[in-house]
């Protein structure tokens, strides 16, 4: 087995007074799609939103325990979160697309990260919006605005414009649950050929979906790591009760 | 759109394919065994009945698999429920080879009885039959499967026959009582392969027409 | 047909014919300004207007030229303080809602909002015009500014707070800092609506007499001069509408039909503006 890509020991959550994550502990293989599966509430939103720190931007939250990526610490005195952010990319339940081009939009993260020539960067969002299967639906009109596209084309761009600043893992919070069924299996399909390259968590309330496209799935349930498995053994032979239920619907 | 669902289940098709090679492998190997009287022959098709298991195994697990992660519908159910199906048909067919050879080797301790006539033709057509059962699920082909399923009734037909001639050994002299059975045995052997092609050809109806045609004739 | 439903049908025709003259009522004033203005201004106004200066008492003809530019003027100081002041005010109430200075600040703005214009014009006077002892048009510009700085802050906070926090979101997730972000991706998709913000206020201003009064008080003379008194298109049509003179009057509704008019260009301006930012802006 090789080094996990994320590990996480002991890691406490709060928002305020309230205690939300109780001692996660787990490690993310590199260069897999690990899953987060759970009730509404369970955490598991929280947990993908604390890899990147993306919490920060509440008021009175914070974590405590550790999160190492690379063995590097996620919440270590010295982490300059802009940088950790650049090489974690995240993608929304909601597309959340800027109000640019679609051009400028998957060019953003360049462009804040010092750019580059205007070759370069025509070359780095053509790339980007072809891993994320976008290019041959919007290659004609690059330059016009990122609201014209369909709900699961918004998502493409979101996913190529975290792409486009190549990073190394990619947290996606719930990013079908707004769309489709046609638009959800492209981006499955999209996730199934993304992990090649990259180290992917997302977190999805459809458990069929997290049997899809996961190999690895963990299990939340108000706000405890209860399981974490091989996706298959999770659905096939979870080890714990709780588990068993949640997956069969039979739970509550 | 290309679906990774759809490698997963060309995976599985293959290992059902590898598995279908050896299964006629061993059904030629049993019937060369036999009619060469050649125990060595008939002992290594037992001792290869073995890898046949372990590949029932290993598709069966893949294809759970493929429903617990895929919750396969329409098509993809019905192919998922037809290799679950086909498996273990092809996983007896084997082992009903490997009884040929048991039988074959104890025939070989005792003196032959006579130059076998029906039975290669009952082993010929029984062999015909997986073969074209395969085939017929490979490519999707209900007109090869409906012509396997008829041809069963021939399968039968060169089985009594076969019955018949061993009875008369058997009423000559009781002597021949002992190999005249395990002979009838054996065409039971390959009467009971071809079933299991007609039940393969049944269960491709199925995948490709979504019609079960298995005991319609009763009706 | 049953008696409920025609009862029901019944009370639908009245809401409907309440709302009709009620919008008739609300309509009527304005309808009734931009006739006389229109009917009163547009004889009057002609060439001259434009491009002549005030004559001396008792002459006829003559025009505003000098109160078109001060007005012009003075609405371009006032923006040239209050919007990015306002901006910035905004920007900062909607990032620390909660913070103390904000609630001061926001608390300030409300009450500015409220103040009379004349006091303002007061105020500006007792700190820019006595000290120096002389009328200006700069004082004139700030003091009109200060009434647009309240409208400019509280638009700009709501407008950002109505961005949704996805966008905030998704620039930082992609290792934006949060000014960058801010300025790179929620000030934009606000711009829209702060413009038309910032172009109401100026409308507003544009058409306040008071204030000025006692900053850029008049000019007789042409002046561009920011230390310099400053005529304006509002005390102009002011003084000659309580002249005796026939002629001062005709002016003062060719001037009042000018400030109506100015008015309606900025608001279409502002319509135009936000429909094409928001081409590229709203889904």
């Amino acid at each position: 087995m090789n080094e996990p890509k994320i590990h996480v020991k002991d890691f406490d959550f709060f928002y305020g007074a309230s205690k939300v994550l109780h001692g996660i502990s787990m490690d993310i293989p590199d260069r897999q799609v690990t899953a987060l599966i759970g009730p509404s509430g369970c955490g598991k939103s929280t947990f993908v939103r604390s890899i990147n720190r993306m919490n920060d931007i509440i008021p009175d939250a914070r974590g405590t325990g550790t999160i190492l990526i690379d063995g590097k610490n996620v919440y270590g005195r010295d982490t300059d979160v802009v940088a950790l952010r650049r090489r974690v990319g995240m993608v929304f339940q909601k597309s959340n697309p800027f109000p640019k081009s679609i051009f400028e939009n998957v060019a953003y993260g360049l462009r804040i990260n010092g750019g580059g020539s205007k070759r370069e960067m025509a070359e780095i969002v053509e790339r980007s919006l072809r891993r994320a299967a976008l290019w041959e639906e919007v290659k004609d009109r690059l330059h016009s605005s990122a609201f014209a596209l369909s709900g699961g084309q918004q998502q493409r761009l979101c996913i190529a414009r975290a792409l486009a600043v190549d990073p190394e893992i990619l947290l996606m919070d719930e990013p079908a649950s707004a769309l489709d069924p046609i638009a959800t299996t492209k981006i499955e399909e999209l996730i199934y050929e993304l992990k090649s390259n990259y180290t992917i968590v997302i977190v999805t309330h459809n458990m069929q979906q997290a049997a899809r496209v996961s190999d690895k799935t963990a299990f939340f349930m108000m706000g405890r790591l209860v399981e974490l498995g091989d996706t298959k053994t999770m659905f096939m032979t979870p080890k714990e009760k709780m588990t068993e239920d949640y997956v069969t619907g039979r739970f509550g | 759109m290309q679906r990774h669902f759809d490698r997963d289940i060309e995976e599985i098709k293959q290992l059902l394919l590898r598995m279908g090679g050896l299964v006629e492998q061993q059904m030629m190997d049993s019937v060369r065994a036999l009619l060469d009287r050649n125990s060595d022959l008939a002992q290594l098709v037992i001792e290869r009945d073995s890898e046949i298991d372990q590949m029932e195994l290993l598709i069966d697990q893949k294809t759970i698999e493929l429903m617990a992660v895929m919750q396969p519908a329409a098509s993809d159910l019905r192919f998922v429920a037809t290799i679950m199906k086909i498996t273990p048909e092809l996983e007896r067919i084997a082992d009903l080879a490997q009884d040929v050879c048991e039988r074959a080797i104890e025939l070989n301790r005792e003196p032959q009885l006579k130059p076998l006539s029906q039975l290669p033709l009952l082993a010929d057509n029984a062999q015909k039959m997986v073969r074209e059962s395969l085939d017929s699920f490979v490519r999707g082909d209900v007109e090869l499967a409906r012509s396997v399923i008829r041809h069963d009734d021939v399968v039968d037909q060169l089985t009594e026959d076969s019955f018949r001639s061993l009875l008369t050994y058997m009423l000559e002299n009781p002597r021949n009582i002992s190999s005249a059975i395990r002979l009838t045995f054996i065409g039971k052997y390959f009467e009971r392969m071809a079933d299991g092609a007609t039940n393969i050809c049944e269960m491709v109806v199925y995948l490709v027409e979504g019609k079960m045609i298995k005991h319609t004739h009763m009706q | 047909m049953t008696s409920t439903s025609l009862r029901r049908r019944l009370v639908s025709r009245a809401a409907e014919a309440f709302c009709a003259v009620s919008v008739v009522i609300a309509l009527l004033p304005l309808a009734l300004i931009l006739f006389y203005v229109v009917k009163e201004g547009i004889g009057a106004l002609n060439a001259d207007f434009f491009t002549k200066m005030p004559k001396p008492v008792g002459e006829a003809g003559g025009g505003m030229a000098n109160a078109i530019a001060g007005t012009l003027i003075l609405i371009a100081i006032a923006a040239g303080f209050a919007v990015p002041a306002g901006v910035i005010c905004g920007i900062h109430l909607s990032e620390y809602p909660k913070s103390a200075f904000s609630t001061i600040v926001r608390f300030a703005a409300d009450v500015l909002n409220g103040v009379p214009s004349i006091v303002v014009g007061i105020f500006v006077y007792g700190i820019l015009v006595l000290p120096v002892k002389r009328f200006s048009a700069l004082s004139g510009g700030v003091a009109l500014g200060i009434l647009m700085l309240p409208i400019v802050i509280r638009t700009t906070e709501e407008l950002l707070r109505l961005v949704p926090a996805g966008l905030r979101e998704g620039a930082l997730a992609l290792g934006a800092t949060r000014s960058r972000a801010i300025f790179t991706v929620i000030l934009p998709a606000a711009l829209p609506g702060i413009l038309t913000g910032i172009l109401v206020a100026l409308a507003r201003v544009a058409g306040e007499t008071a204030p000025l009064l006692f900053t850029a008080f008049n000019n007789r003379y042409w002046s561009t001069s920011l230390t310099q008194p400053i005529a304006s298109l509002t005390v102009q049509v002011f003084t000659y509408a309580i002249s005796p003179y026939e002629d001062w009057h005709r002016q003062a509704w060719a001037g009042a039909f000018l400030l109506v008019m100015m008015i309606l260009v900025l608001s279409i301006a502002a319509r135009l503006a936000v429909r094409r930012l928001e081409r590229m802006n709203r889904p």
